[in-house]
């Protein structure tokens, strides 16, 4: 073997900065799920009626589905029955009435995650909401957010406080027999963030949720849930990892977000969760269902996705686009290393009149990792107008790995425009001599080619996360240029 | 002493022996032009001298400014002044032109104990060069070499010598598929680089290159071995009679 094919391998094979375990005492229910397990968890939580009858048609529903199996990605059948749906850490007293009670255990987690919770630190201009296995333990800015008029914060507050806007809202993009992994969080979710921009506001900093999975067996399911009332704007990002463990662990998320007439949400991820070790050991399942419903005229909803960690990823954002001239984007990376396995992409559903979308999917595949595109446009009756843009790249790293597309269109208005363009690549041999005739290293040039093939992608990202974005690509690709 | 020096330089590709026994001696200030039909073995010199690892070296030696060049990273030999102008340059899809660019000048800046250049002074140091080849500004966004013509990619090839300096150059058939005008452009960008510090070894099939860079010595390749040498009137000779006759003469290596 050559050194520019070692070069390749090693560059695949980073190691996970952030698979460290944060000792506290958790509040964890016992294994498994029943209905009673959905009521527990309901009262925990001290939920009103209306909740957990809601959980319970969710969970009654489940019962019913069957795991799906169309997606190309291969797993051991999950046991249900051996996860643990509630774990929080224990509460000291009452809980947290503001940053200065939470657990500095808490804390010391995040600061090394570099996440600082403390308001005047590093992401000053960022507002964090804090998620730790199943509750959030702490949200920044708050009372800033407040003068404007945001509700920013954990779901379980938002239920507590604003239960009408929960209400209205809850399930209303992603309803509760959506899917098998999306009735099952609405049976179990635990916490997760709650975000509403009244009427003409533009949010004034970057929201954002991190969430950390800490405990052993342990689900996390929570939910996201966005909405931007009429004129507002909002830019969200979320952050993910997980501990390093043998065995794997369930994430079963949603998000839905809702935009009203000229609102716009911009809501980017950087997906960092645990993703086994080099020999496919262990690493999060990672089963989120999220989608957007533009609901208004111009109306905007963009995804931006940077997916390098989990076992396993299963996820399509997509776009309801509903109203005319509302307009839907999908941007994403999505690394899949060793032996990671990824079916991610979108759907674009053009209802409205002048309804436009936008896909760019990159996927980076090396050691045996597989990569699967899949992406569904579809264009009703009613869009006249409609028009949707496709591009799907791939980009291969070593002969081990694979890239799969599998476009799905339908148009049924014949005014509608739909492009679609795919291609395929690898970093060949020939490319990483041509750099190191020039001085270049191997390391650099595998990670000079990755980015550039990335920055269509990286473009689109808040500033503070794009940064971080490239130096994660640059991490998991660290040691694998011989 | 030669800047560069090759002895006895046998190597293989597979289990094919191609080079079989190359003896050259190159002075810095010197041009020498390697020629021969094809499949003798020019590219594979050019190759190992830059050090693609897909030619092992079984026997020989190669002394670079006194140091050996075979133990040397193909990185580290660029770094040290070897550069190869590639008979296919390759295409980097994503990658601008000026951002790698500028990536090499400065990791070979770095290497030599010299300032990294910003974008302003690279900028400065670049358009020079580019009016020298003709090259539309344009190209330096674009990214490397991809959907560029045969003749941009070459003139491309040569503008990136210039920026970058080499004291060793290499062209492996740089005239390859130029019209008679873009070879003039390429012939006087390389031409605008002759100095007494800096050597070139020119391979190529064809006489008309020789023409324009008009080489101090040029050296016959047949069958991975060097079977004849002389001055520029070598390839004025061979382009009238052809290599047909080199097969059959074995008894000339080495006459001049």
């Amino acid at each position: 073997m050559s050194d520019s094919t070692n070069t390749i391998e090693t560059f695949a094979n980073q190691e996970y900065k952030w698979g460290f375990v944060t000792d506290i005492e958790a509040d964890a229910i016992p294994r498994g799920l029943s209905e009673d397990v959905v009521r527990l968890i309901s009262a925990k939580k001290n939920e009103p009626e209306w909740l957990l009858e809601w959980r319970l048609k969710a969970y009654r529903h489940w019962l019913t589905l069957k795991e799906p199996e169309w997606a190309n990605i291969h797993y051991p059948k999950i046991d249900y029955q051996n996860i643990i749906y509630y774990s929080s850490p224990k509460p000291k007293g009452d809980g947290p009435k503001s940053l200065d009670d939470v657990d500095p255990e808490l804390l010391k987690t995040y600061a090394k995650l570099g996440i600082p919770l403390q308001e005047q630190a590093i992401l000053a201009g960022v507002a964090v909401d804090a998620v730790f296995d199943s509750v959030s333990v702490a949200t920044t800015f708050k009372a800033k957010l407040h003068e404007v008029g945001i509700i920013f914060g954990s779901f379980s507050e938002a239920v507590k406080e604003h239960p009408d806007l929960v209400r209205q809202y809850l399930g209303s993009v992603v309803p509760t027999s959506d899917n098998f992994f999306a009735a099952l969080n609405s049976a179990v979710f635990s916490d997760g963030s709650f975000c509403y921009i009244p009427k003409g506001v533009k949010c004034p900093m970057e929201l954002s949720t991190y969430f950390r999975i800490n405990a052993k067996d342990t689900g996390q399911f929570e939910r996201t849930l966005i909405v931007a009332d009429e004129g507002a704007t909002v830019s969200y990002l979320e952050g993910c990892t997980a501990p390093m463990r043998d065995t794997n662990q369930l994430h079963a998320a949603v998000v839905e977000l809702v935009a009203l007439d000229n609102a716009q949400i911009k809501y980017s991820t950087v997906q960092n969760w645990y993703p086994g070790d080099k020999d496919g050991k262990g690493g999060i399942y990672n089963f989120v269902t999220k989608r957007g419903a533009c609901r208004g005229v111009n109306s905007k909803i963009s995804w931006t996705q940077v997916e390098t960690g989990s076992a396993i990823t299963w996820k399509y954002p997509s776009c309801l686009l509903i109203g005319d001239n509302s307009v839907g984007e999908f941007y994403s990376v999505a690394l899949t290393n060793n032996w990671q396995q990824a079916d991610t992409g979108t759907k674009m559903i053009h209802i409205g009149k002048n309804t436009t979308s936008t896909i760019v999917s990159k996927g980076i595949s090396a050691g045996h990792g597989q990569n699967t595109y899949r992406g569904g446009v579809k264009i009703l009756k009613s869009a006249t107008g409609a028009r949707n843009y496709s591009q799907c790249d791939s980009l291969l790293l070593g002969d081990k790995c694979g890239a799969h597309t599998f476009p799905y269109l339908e148009v049924r208005n014949t005014s509608a425009q739909v492009e679609h363009e795919a291609s395929t690549s690898k970093i060949g041999e020939d490319q990483i001599f041509y750099c190191r005739q020039r001085g270049i290293s191997s390391e650099d040039a595998v990670s000079m080619i990755v980015h550039g093939f990335c920055k269509e992608v990286f473009r689109e990202l808040p500033m503070e996360f794009a940064v971080e974005a490239q130096k994660l690509l640059g991490v998991s690709l660290e040691g694998s240029v011989g | 002493m030669a800047l560069l020096e090759i002895k006895d330089l046998h190597a293989t590709v597979g289990d094919r022996e191609i080079l079989k026994g190359i003896n050259l001696s190159v002075n810095a200030g010197e041009v020498h032009a390697i020629m021969g039909p094809n499949g003798s073995g020019k590219s594979t010199l050019a190759q190992v001298l830059a050090g693609r690892e897909l030619y092992v070296v079984t026997a020989g030696s190669v002394t670079y400014d006194g140091q050996d060049l075979l133990e040397m990273s193909p990185e580290v030999r660029a770094r040290e002044g070897i550069f190869l102008a590639f008979q296919y340059p390759v295409e980097i899809p994503g990658v601008s032109n000026m951002y790698f660019l500028k990536a090499a000048l400065n990791t070979i800046r770095k290497h030599r104990g010299i300032d990294e250049l910003d974008a302003m002074d690279f900028l400065n140091v670049v358009r020079d060069k580019m009016q020298i080849m003709k090259m539309d500004q344009t190209l330096l966004n674009r990214p490397v070499n991809t959907g560029f013509s045969g003749g941009e990619k070459k003139r491309n090839e040569i503008f990136q010598m210039a920026v970058l300096e080499p004291r060793l150059a290499v062209l492996d058939e740089t005239d390859s598929g130029l019209d008679i005008d873009a070879l003039r452009v390429v012939a006087a960008g390389v031409n605008a680089m002759r100095s007494a510090e800096r050597a070139m070894i020119v391979v190529t099939h064809y006489q008309r290159l020789l023409n324009e860079i008009v080489p101090d010595f040029v050296h016959v390749l047949a069958d991975g071995r060097i079977v004849k040498s002389g001055g520029k009137e070598l390839a004025v000779e061979l382009e009238a009679e052809g290599y047909a006759d080199l097969y059959e003469e074995p008894e000339a290596v080495g006459r001049v």
